[in-house]
């Protein structure tokens, strides 16, 4: 599936870990503002798909990377970017929630003070908007001193997804952000997703179907390092082309 | 057969409790066994009255303790504050910056330093350290020094204790997630504001506790210490004069001096001293390092 003017588009990528070609020939267009999930059995490779996206896994000198992922049709890995400032266009979710070893305000305020915002106001603005964004605001504006760890596990996976917003990304990547949390927690999680994508690309690994099912415009399967089929999700979850995909998801279906 | 693994699991859950106990009370005994030879001398003059006295005259049964005790805490002193910065920005680099292949590299390296015996270290210091002060530093600074110093012993002792650090500091900064720098990289940090904002912060307790278990070794640390630090027992008005600290004071004379009446008892008393030092500071560093980990964000 190609898009007119995807937000990310993915060409011929190629991923190397030491030996292992964990992503083989990848081409792939993310639509603009819409949830696309990344679904695939572990170990498949869409966390590291997920993560070629921020150039967070080329720090690593073992790993390789070849082929081009264009930001708004800007390669990501030309020699020309400043990756802290492309970085900063993503937010990211990851499977467990790290609050930075700080207090809830400043786990938001972090990223706009990296960035030059020093006026008090103007952090305190940043700070409600987006805990209230993330519905957290009720529930700690009496205690935005606290450390961040003092909250619950989803309290906290909402507080990093407030952090991410903070710096005013274009993207947000969740790496199977609801995988610790209880049910209820991840109904939030899911909810908020939904409400984002007015705003925001969003692209989600996801190893439960369901949720897929429940948040996603299109999935991606991967499988052995490869997309095997990309489609809208009712279609390929219910109409899968590929015969692979069909034993995925057959699981699901029936 | 369960009821052979009952008692089998039984036994070995006591032997462990023995052994526990055994390890701990050595430290008590060694503690009282102290105490108790240092009671004769401690009967004679009043205990701070040694501690503040810095009259050492063994012949006139004279026996105060405090230029030993400056002594220690000025070479122990200078160690650190030559050792922990430099370590600190090095294993950051090591941890932080360098590519894992030449990490492993480096690490061996650095796990040899910690192995070299102290009396090489302090030959090293003779040959290198001591006329470096005598001859290219101390002339700007006194009339006279011999190069045996305060500033030898703790430049000796920073080189000695720098591996130790570092290989605690590069433990501590493992333990770190690597998902948590990810996260501040991910908001669009640079390296050095993750280090400075997320790695340290989270290392402090960590870091501390380095300090604690450096100062402890650089306090008790013998032999490369008194092979560069003058000896002498005069109360020190520079770094670079010589300093005598307790454990050279024990190693030189223990033996020696002990048909002097007193004498036995008094080494036994700076003993426990240093002893009383090293264990209340580690006493202090617990107690700050409980209420951090109690009030920090880790």
């Amino acid at each position: 599936m190609t898009f007119e003017s995807p937000h990310i588009r993915v060409k011929d990528l190629n991923v190397h870990i030491g030996d292992h070609h964990i992503l083989k020939n990848i081409c792939l267009d993310i639509p603009d503002k819409k949830i696309t999930s990344f679904i695939g059995p572990s170990g498949c490779g869409k966390t590291t798909l997920l993560k070629t996206f921020n150039r967070l896994l080329d720090r690593d000198k073992e790993v390789r990377v070849s082929g081009e992922v264009l930001l708004d049709g800007e390669d990501i890995y030309g020699r020309q970017v400043e990756v802290t400032s492309m970085r900063r266009k993503m937010g990211l979710l990851s499977q467990r929630p790290f609050p930075l070893p700080m207090s809830i305000y400043d786990n938001i305020a972090y990223g706009p003070r990296i960035h030059g915002t020093r006026k008090k106001k103007e952090l305190n603005q940043s700070v409600e908007y987006h805990l209230r964004a993330t519905g957290l605001w009720e529930e700690v504006k009496d205690r935005l001193n606290s450390p961040a760890t003092s909250l619950s596990i989803g309290q906290q996976q909402r507080l990093c997804l407030a952090r991410g917003l903070a710096v005013e990304p274009e993207i947000i990547l969740g790496d199977e952000p609801t995988s610790a949390l209880d049910p209820l927690s991840t109904q939030r999680i899911e909810e908020l997703f939904l409400q984002l994508k007015d705003k925001y690309t969003i692209v989600l690994v996801t190893h439960i179907l369901r949720q897929a099912r429940r948040v996603s415009d299109y999935i991606v399967f991967i499988y052995m390092g490869e997309i095997v089929e990309f489609g809208p999700t009712e279609e390929l979850l219910l109409n899968p082309k590929e015969k692979l995909t069909r034993e995925y998801v057959k699981g699901y279906i029936s | 057969m369960s009821r052979y693994r009952l008692i089998k699991d039984r036994i070995s859950g006591n032997l462990f409790l023995v052994f526990t106990h055994l390890s701990i009370l050595t430290v008590v005994l060694i503690g009282a066994g102290l105490y108790g030879k240092s009671v004769p001398i401690l009967k004679q003059s009043s205990f701070f009255h040694l501690l503040f006295s810095s009259e050492w005259k063994p012949f006139k049964n004279q026996f105060g303790f405090l230029t030993y005790i400056v002594g220690s805490l000025i070479v122990t002193g200078l160690a650190i504050v030559i050792a922990l910065p430099l370590s600190l920005l090095t294993a950051i680099f090591i941890s932080e910056y360098m590519p894992r292949n030449l990490k492993r590299l480096l690490i061996p390296f650095i796990d040899l330093l910690s192995g070299i015996p102290p009396v090489v270290y302090g030959v090293w210091g003779v040959l290198t350290i001591v006329p470096f002060i005598q001859d290219k530093l101390a002339p700007h600074f006194v009339e006279f020094s011999s190069g045996y110093s305060a500033l030898a012993g703790g430049v000796v002792l920073a080189v000695m204790i720098f591996p130790l650090i570092i290989s605690i500091l590069l433990e501590v900064f493992n333990t770190v997630p690597q998902e948590l720098r990810d996260a501040s990289f991910s908001l669009g940090a640079n390296q050095w504001e993750t280090v400075s904002h997320v790695v340290l912060k989270k290392s402090v307790p960590g870091i501390l506790a380095a300090t604690v278990l450096a100062v402890s070794r650089a306090l008790g640390e013998t032999i490369a210490v008194l092979m560069v630090c003058g000896n002498q027992a005069l109360m020190p008005h520079s770094i670079l004069d010589p300093v005598y600290p307790l454990p050279a004071l024990i190693a030189n004379n223990y033996g020696d001096m002990l048909s002097i009446p007193m004498y036995d008892s008094a080494l036994m008393l700076s003993a426990l001293i240093l002893f009383v030092i090293i264990f209340l500071f580690n006493g202090i560093s617990r107690i700050v390092l409980y209420r951090l980990e109690r009030r920090s964000y880790a």
